[in-house]
């Protein structure tokens, strides 16, 4: 039986240099670890996106002349060209202007966690717009009611913005994570490693080709499981799904790459 | 006390500014119920959100007892706004907490602690009768329901002044009913002042003690209900008191009075009486009224005799009838 699939999975995947056979002996190896190099920095990067996108959303939103705490007008403008220069810049030409400031902060530009710099520097400006767009769903109505209540700015956002909009964030987060995910993929550019890595660098420059598919699928699965778990969290957690009547929840229209 | 003076508001447009108050001039006194009506566009909203600086008029001046709002720094004003509370038509409660953390969340701003706030807030349940809601979300009550949690949430911080900005217009009659009821209550028990905020005279007639008419961002009148209810004076009250009234120039008789019934019992007898005891046969042209707290007003339009004698004579009668106040129509014109 087992002598079967192989055979199958010769005739599909074999002829290169290598034989499937080898491919896995490869794969037991090394598979672990690449998945969890992967997982490692998206998550750190997503982190770390989140630690300058988050407030710099607030900011986008709050600050505009007739948010809950206006900021002069030059600094909002300011603001609003970083993030849209940022996000215009291809990833893989992002990653390469990035390589001076991972010396600085790394003291290297190569590896997996060197690669997390250019991720964040791509990732930060978008999360920074899933944030703003989150937030700009909020009731209008119900930030009057807590202007009229007497909460001060800082009370709003906190107490009122950002978890009345937090459903929304999450799905939001969902979305960049899985971004960072992908485009973590590309990485290996620069000599990331996980599962793009193994997909690039074993994959399709050695020839091994069931490994590329392997990485794939496991990518693949991946996306679906975060996907499902933010999607999930997201309803878990919004109150304004009536249970008792069992309303479906309305689709949010998707947002897709950080470009 | 609420002191409006002057007060105007200027939204500059596209197309140039827009008036959306003109030198607008009120005085609440405490306990009062005071109604804002007009037609939409008005300029209601934009001047109930000049109480409490939501909208910063252009001009004037906002007195709550004798501090003026628009002359305050930040900090004093969010402390100002914590003894104004205010409700609205879409209710905008936190839709991610639960009705007891909506009730709690003036408190909570405020720096009272949970224990304390979360008490206060189960009594108001109480008040607004909904005790067994404290654990339900918002997006699980009815529309009602919802007012009721907003109610109690607009009573947490111990409010001098409570605003209904068009707080029954998204509900059905019967809960719009109990929602003014509820209201009136709280204007009764709590001596909370209540500005009331509507399109709707019914509401006004519901529980409203003064009412000032707002017509194209100007104060045309202000009176107790009763006044402006049985005698508007200007063209925009009775637009708003008789919206189906008989249009005057459309009447076919040569001496119009019209007649107001200012709280006597009911308005059939006089024109009965007036056939029986003076023999003067008036022409009904028109007649509305309505009955506030179980007495009659309203107005009536009567056609006169062309006789002058007999006319005179009714109108001596009508004179000498209480509760009823009579003016000619000289607009009118056969």
């Amino acid at each position: 039986m087992g002598e079967f699939i192989m055979n199958i999975l010769e005739a599909l995947f074999g002829g290169g240099k290598t034989t499937v056979a080898q491919q896995i002996a490869y794969l037991q190896m090394d598979l672990l670890k690449d998945i969890w190099e992967t997982l490692y920095s998206t998550v750190l990067a997503t982190l770390f996106a989140y630690v300058i996108g988050l407030p710099l959303g607030v900011i986008l939103v709050a600050g505009e002349r007739d948010g809950v705490r206006p900021l002069p007008r030059p600094l909002m403008q300011a603001l609003n060209i970083i993030v849209n220069l940022l996000r215009s810049i291809p990833f893989l030409i992002l990653m390469i202007l990035v390589i001076p400031l991972s010396r600085v902060l790394l003291g290297t530009s190569v590896g997996t966690v060197a690669s997390i710099i250019p991720l964040v520097a791509a990732a930060f400006p978008f999360v920074a717009r899933l944030v703003e767009g989150s937030l700009r769903e909020s009731d209008r109505g119900v930030l009057e009611a807590a202007q009229a209540m007497g909460c001060t700015p800082a009370q709003i956002i906190f107490k009122v913005m950002l978890p009345e909009a937090l459903p929304s964030l999450i799905t939001g987060f969902t979305t960049a994570f899985i971004t960072i995910l992908s485009y973590g993929a590309m990485s290996a550019a620069i000599g990331g490693g996980g599962l793009g890595s193994l997909a690039i660098n074993n994959g399709y420059q050695r020839r091994m080709t069931f490994i590329l598919y392997v990485a794939v699928i496991l990518l693949v699965i991946l996306v679906q499981i975060f996907q499902s778990l933010g999607g999930w969290l997201s309803a878990r957690l919004d109150r304004r799904i009536n249970r008792a009547a069992k309303k479906t929840r309305r689709p949010r229209p998707e947002k897709t790459g950080i470009h | 006390m609420i002191e409006l003076k002057h007060i105007s508001k200027v939204f500059p447009t596209a197309d140039g500014d827009l008036h959306a108050l003109t030198d607008v001039t009120l005085t609440v006194n405490d306990g009062d119920v005071y109604g804002i009506v007009g037609m939409s566009g008005a300029g209601k909203s934009t001047l109930v959100r000049c109480i409490n600086l939501l909208e910063r008029p252009t001009g004037g001046q906002v007195l709550i007892d004798g501090a003026d709002l628009c002359a305050m720094g930040e900090k004093e004003l969010i402390r100002t706004r914590r003894s104004i509370s205010m409700i609205f038509q879409q209710f905008n409660l936190l839709m991610q907490r639960t009705c007891l953390k909506n009730i709690t969340f003036p408190m909570e701003i405020a720096g009272v602690k949970g224990e304390a706030a979360r008490k206060r807030a189960l009594e108001l349940l109480d008040v607004v009768g909904l005790p067994d809601k404290a654990d339900a979300y918002p997006a699980q009550l009815s529309g009602g329901q919802k007012q009721r949690i907003a109610i109690a949430r607009a009573l947490a911080s111990n409010p001098k002044i409570l605003l209904c900005d068009e707080a029954t217009s998204a509900l059905d009659p019967k809960t719009t009913r109990d929602i003014l009821r509820l209201i009136k209550d709280i204007n009764r028990r709590l001596g909370i002042t209540v500005v009331v905020i509507t399109h709707e005279m019914a509401v006004v007639e519901e529980i409203c003690t003064h009412v000032a008419i707002l017509d194209h961002g100007h104060v045309m009148e202000t009176g107790t209900v009763e006044e402006v209810f049985s005698n508007p004076k200007t063209e925009a009250g009775r637009r708003l008191v008789y919206p189906d009234r008989v249009v005057i120039d459309q009447l076919p008789a040569a001496n119009v009075i019209r007649i107001a019934f200012n709280g006597g019992s009911s308005y059939e007898p006089l024109i009965a009486s007036l056939a029986i005891d003076c023999g003067v046969k008036v022409n009904i042209l028109g007649a509305d009224t309505r009955n506030i707290d179980g007495r009659a007003f309203g107005t009536m339009l009567l056609g006169l005799p062309a006789d002058p004698a007999e006319a005179a004579k009714a109108v001596a009668y009508i004179k000498s009838q209480p509760d009823v106040t009579m003016e000619e129509v000289r607009d009118y014109h056969g």
